[in-house]
């Protein structure tokens, strides 16, 4: 339970989510990663330690470089996460909008 | 399709949002929050009370599929007709602790709106924990789900 939380707070961050969106089409190293950002170097280190903690991103040591790529199935499992909550809401807020559009025309 | 309800939770953070656009007027998004019989409808439940105004009250009973009844009931603390609610949510007789709903209207045309629910609590971990509640009773009724097959089998 510790471990999923971790992972949802992971993506919950902008900052995360601009670095998973950043190695999704393509590896790169942490400092072609800090490059894309304003933030300190340090700061950027600590985000990719998380995201690797939970497993959302993966090393890969090429020659003296490391480079870091997305986990595409733990961002499934993820995403499916808090789908369910989002999904609870949408189909409520699907029903409210048919109904009151039958309520509209039968007025 | 387009993802017309979205979630917004930052990290380490005790509050949600919640935002979905509607091909409605914003009088009659308002009207299926404030009119009981509607809200039966939408939101599954059986409105015990609903008073829409600063200071009135409301209570929601659901019934599970086992027939377990369960009570949701808050407080209006703001009411401004089509455009806003402020009021508490609490699920009676659970260990869950009462929240803070600010309920926005808005109009962005004569036919479309937009509804922004932002919602507080008591702490990081119970906005989590609520979060995740889809999720896991999801899982149980996979679980069940399952059970009932297997039962059938043996």
């Amino acid at each position: 339970m510790n471990l999923r939380r971790d992972v949802f707070q992971a993506i919950a961050d902008p900052t995360r989510r601009a670095i998973l969106l950043l190695v999704a089409t393509q590896s790169m190293t942490a400092g072609a990663i800090a490059a894309n950002f304003d933030t300190a170097r340090p700061t950027v280190s600590k985000h990719l330690q998380i995201l690797t903690e939970c497993e959302l991103l993966e090393q890969e040591q090429n020659g003296r470089e490391v480079y870091y790529h997305i986990n595409a199935k733990k961002m499934k499992e993820v995403a499916e996460f808090i789908e369910p909550f989002r999904q609870l809401w949408d189909d409520r807020f699907n029903k409210l909008e048919a109904i009151m559009k039958n309520y509209k025309s039968k007025k | 399709m387009e993802r017309k309800t979205k979630i917004s939770a930052e990290d380490g953070k005790q509050d949600l949002v919640i935002t979905r656009d509607f091909d409605l007027p914003v009088e009659l998004l308002f009207k299926a929050y404030i009119e009981p019989e509607i809200v039966e409808q939408w939101m599954g439940t059986k409105v015990l009370k609903l008073e829409n105004r600063e200071h009135g009250s409301y209570q929601f009973e659901t019934t599970d599929p086992k027939g377990n009844k369960h009570r949701f009931s808050g407080v209006v603390h703001e009411f401004v007709l089509d455009q806003k609610i402020t009021r508490t949510f609490e699920m009676e007789n659970t260990p869950f602790p009462v929240q803070l709903e600010f309920l926005e209207f808005e109009k962005i045309t004569d036919d479309t709106s937009k509804l922004s629910m932002h919602i507080v609590y008591k702490s990081v971990a119970f906005r989590d924990q609520m979060l995740h509640l889809p999720f896991a009773q999801g899982i149980n009724m996979a679980h069940n789900r399952i059970q009932e097959i297997v039962s059938k089998l043996k």
